[in-house]
């Protein structure tokens, strides 16, 4: 029997319809854990570099994580992977909610799904019986209604469903997969299951999950929910109210948006508004906001309630999370009202809550610009929500402009032209990113934008605090009880950086600081995103109740697999070196690796050219950012360098 | 008949304030599993969330008596707008459903209140919802004293067997598998 994990995967072929249980090699979970781990792996050795994001060949994978379904609070997360039509790279979108748990359950550890049907179709997997249905009248439905249409016609509401909306069907290159509360997004996936026929997967699973050592895995998940109420009673004093707590950032209960609207940039991320926020509009969105949320919910097992229930008046109710009910409505220069009002379309839609907003308002500016005309936009209304309605209307059908806008900023800047390019401002490796423009260059960062194998700061950053508190005293405060850094060296550094001075950015902290503090921060994802935890509970908020000193003895007394801290350390850095192996062989290089160049005013050229030679040192990547052969085999991922030196990476670069 | 003292243990569900997290139903079958915690598996939990999202509908709901045969109950109740089944609101492990049924064997599922000796402070499900849905009270109260012993998980199982497959195959079962 098999502890932690299941042991098996569902393999489905929609062009063949064949439908298989394959078991697991148990030597994978030693090496990779499970999810993205092993999603990587998946994709090393089934998906060879030619492959095109639209083509049988490519697979979508949908994971559970090594302890997920379990009872360690906060293990829900489903890992999607594939090649991305947008960045042509590999993606990987998590979601929460409950579907992964779902699916393990039932008695599977991922689902891998391969080909195209031809008709549109969705799956329905309960426990061993698994089915292709037809989904003809599911076409054009959204993405909460088909699930709930599915949930009635099998007649069991606990069914979990993924779906695609009308932006999935018409492979707009940043459609998301939704799940109630929760969607995977970036990366545009949900073109990927679009273009495989694939509207829906259902999930119902009765079967049980076994634990290796119950009494001591019991024990630290009892650990974790202690640690949790007392970081409920104990903010983080002196950062932003949405980062003092636990969780995923609490914009649904929390209306206090003067950290986002304020710092972050309105428009395609073009304007600052420093005096945006103001008592009137704090209590105007203040009531929006408590007029449409009906109740803040959590994910499986979890918690924390960082989700809610948005009914706004005269329209369907729907479930929302984060920080997408700012991002239309800051693009759109407008207000919460109009952001809720939105999002529900957008939701229904299956759209990426980052891209899709800086896409139109990419477009208005060409529109403003010259370069497009009137005439691309036949029948749009003047108003500012009004337009961003038209919009999305004709995006996710790709009609006239929606088509060229449907591919993002990047895409269609190089399509429409005639300068069109200066404006995908905002685009790292042709992904959007939050829309945030800064002054002083901040070391940390600079790596984590250049280097992040997601593509998505929010994926990599987390455990070193954004800014030193203005007093060595308070960094000394803060420091005491941070018993999740992986080694003491780390409170030096944060009590030494000082906001102005010597020791401040971008020079400190120091080259080699730096490239550590990002290697923690990011290793600390990579491990959530194997074991299916969500990132709110461990490395996304400052002094999470997982971290690296407690999660080696979750696998162990989970699986009954042996793990220390460097075991674990070193299983992180391997999949961290897949990932990007699996970019490189997609002929991703150093050229690849920077931020949008006006992210920040202050540029240093010099510093940041030492940050990334330092950092691909540290990671055992040679100046190319190519994982050399030396590190390779010393992770045991010899394999990659074999097809390297086959493929003529190393000498041809 | 004789009055004796009892301490009655009760929950005070609060669904208002429930976030439909199945934290309560990870842990009661975490906990009823054996070896205890050895797996876990909402499926098998003695509560069970009522969970309706869009209609705003979070119920908890405890695992109850084996029942036979299904009631005659099919009205429907409005709350605050919103619309339950009769079934929403009812413990029993019935026939009409697969609620409160082990998933494999079919076997009445009941919420023993984590009868635990020494006595836990308060059921698992209790304090591990964190939310605080769930309210455990103890009260004392003058009972009548039950003559009758109360039937344990086995005999309410074999109960719910032989309605099903009837007393002659439930024994000759039983004879077989008692065979060396
Ligand atoms: S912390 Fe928030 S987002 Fe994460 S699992 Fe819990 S409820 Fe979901
Ligand atoms: S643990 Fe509490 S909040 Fe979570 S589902 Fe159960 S009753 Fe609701
Ligand atoms: S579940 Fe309860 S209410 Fe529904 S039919 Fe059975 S006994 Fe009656
Ligand atoms: S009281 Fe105990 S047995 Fe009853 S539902 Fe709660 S955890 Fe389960």
């Amino acid at each position: 029997m098999r502890y932690g994990e299941i042991g098996f995967d569902l393999e489905v072929d929609l062009s063949r319809g064949s439908i298989d249980r394959v078991d697991t090699d148990p030597n994978d979970t030693k090496l990779y854990l499970g999810g993205l781990g092993t999603n990587a792996k998946i994709m090393w050795d089934r998906v060879p570099p030619e492959t095109e994001p639209f083509s049988e060949d490519n697979l979508l994978i949908f994971s559970t994580g090594l302890l997920c379904g379990t009872a360690a609070p906060g293990c829900n997360r489903t890992i999607v992977t594939t090649i991305s039509p947008q960045t042509k790279l590999v993606a990987y979108s998590m979601m929460g909610g409950f579907w992964a748990p779902e699916l393990k359950y039932a008695g599977y550890d991922k689902l891998i799904i391969r080909g195209k049907s031809e008709d549109l179709v969705y799956l329905w997997i309960s426990n061993d019986k698994v089915e292709i249905r037809d989904a003809s009248h599911l076409k054009g439905m959204g993405a909460t209604e088909t699930s709930e249409a599915i949930r009635k016609e099998l007649d069991d509401p606990d069914i979990q469903v993924a779906a695609i909306g009308l932006a999935g069907e018409n492979r707009v290159f940043y459609a998301s997969i939704e799940q109630g509360r929760s969607s995977a997004s970036r990366g545009g996936i949900g073109a990927v299951m679009g273009d495989k026929g694939l509207k829906a997967v259902a999930v119902r699973g009765t079967k049980d999950i076994n634990i290796a050592d119950p009494a001591k895995y019991m024990e630290l998940c009892n650990d974790v929910l202690k640690y949790i109420k007392w970081r409920e009673d104990h903010p983080i004093k002196g950062v932003p109210p949405i980062l003092q707590g636990l969780g995923s950032p609490q914009e649904m209960a929390i209306v206090d948006e003067e950290w986002h609207t304020t710092n972050f940039t309105w428009g395609n991320s073009r304007t600052r508004r420093k005096d945006f926020w103001t008592h009137e509009i704090e209590q105007k969105w203040k009531e929006t906001q408590e007029n449409v949320r009906t109740r803040l919910i959590s994910c499986h097992n979890c918690p924390m309630k960082c989700g809610a229930t948005i009914s706004v008046p005269g329209l369907p109710t729907y479930m929302m999370k984060c920080y997408s009910k700012l991002t239309y409505t800051m693009a759109a220069y407008s207000d919460l009202d109009f952001g809720f009002k939105i999002a529900q379309k957008a939701t229904e839609y299956g759209l990426d809550g980052f891209s899709a907003p800086q896409a139109m308002a990419f477009g208005l500016e060409l529109l403003e610009a010259g370069i497009l005309t009137k005439d691309d936009f036949p029948g749009m209304p003047d108003d500012n929500e009004g337009r961003f309605f038209w919009l999305i209307e004709k995006i996710v059908r790709r009609e006239g402009i929606g088509d060229y806008l449907a591919d993002g900023t990047y895409w269609a800047a190089r399509r429409i032209g005639k300068g069109a390019e200066k404006y995908d401002h905002n685009t790292i490796k042709k992904h959007e990113q939050l829309p945030l423009k800064l002054g002083m260059l901040n070391p940390v960062y600079y790596l984590m934008y250049s280097t992040g194998e997601k593509i998505n700061i929010t994926q990599i950053e987390g455990q070193f605090p954004q800014e030193p508190f203005a007093t060595r005293e308070l960094r000394e405060e803060f420091v005491k009880d941070w018993i999740q850094v992986p080694d003491e060296k780390f409170k030096k550094y944060y009590v030494d950086w000082e906001p102005r001075g010597e020791m401040s950015n971008p020079y400190y902290p120091t080259v080699e600081a730096s490239c550590e503090i990002v290697d923690w921060m990011e290793k600390m994802h990579y491990i959530d995103d194997s074991l299916g935890m969500c990132a709110g509970l461990s490395s996304f908020p400052l002094k999470p109740p997982y971290h690296i000193h407690n999660y080696p003895d979750f696998i162990t007394a989970a699986t009954g697999i042996k793990m220390d801290k460097d075991e674990l350390w070193q299983a992180a850095t391997r999949t961290r070196t897949l990932m990007r192996a699996l970019n490189v062989r997609r002929g991703m290089r150093r050229a690849d690796d920077k931020p949008p160049e006006d992210h920040w005013r202050k540029r240093f050229p010099d510093l940041e050219k030492q940050l990334l030679d330092q950092y691909y040192k540290l990671k055992g990547f040679n100046d190319q950012g190519i994982p050399t052969k030396e590190s390779l085999v010393q992770l045991e991922l010899g394999y990659v360098a074999e097809e390297f030196e086959e493929k003529g990476i190393y000498v041809n670069g | 008949m004789a009055k004796v003292k009892k301490i009655v243990k009760s929950i005070t569900i609060d669904a208002d304030k429930c976030n439909g997290c199945k934290a309560c139903e990870v842990i009661c079958s975490s906990w009823h599993a054996t070896p205890r915690y050895s797996s876990n598996n909402p499926a098998r939990s003695r509560i069970r969330i009522v969970r309706l999202p869009l209609k705003d509908i979070y119920l908890p709901v405890y695992a109850g008596e084996y029942t036979e045969a299904e009631c005659t109950g099919r009205d429907k109740y409005i709350i605050d707008g919103k619309e339950y089944n009769e079934c929403d609101f009812c413990r029993a492990s019935c026939p009409s459903r697969a609620l409160f049924h082990e998933p494999d064997s079919g076997l009445p599922l009941k919420c023993d209140m984590c009868e635990e000796t020494p006595a836990l402070e308060k059921p698992k499900c209790v304090e591990w919802c964190l939310a605080e849905a769930l309210i455990y009270v103890e009260k004392e109260e003058e009972v009548e004293e039950n003559e009758q012993p109360k039937l344990g998980d086995v005999e309410i199982g074999i109960g719910a067997m032989i309605d099903k497959y009837g007393l002659q195959q439930v024994l000759d079962t039983v004879a077989r598998m008692a065979k060396p």
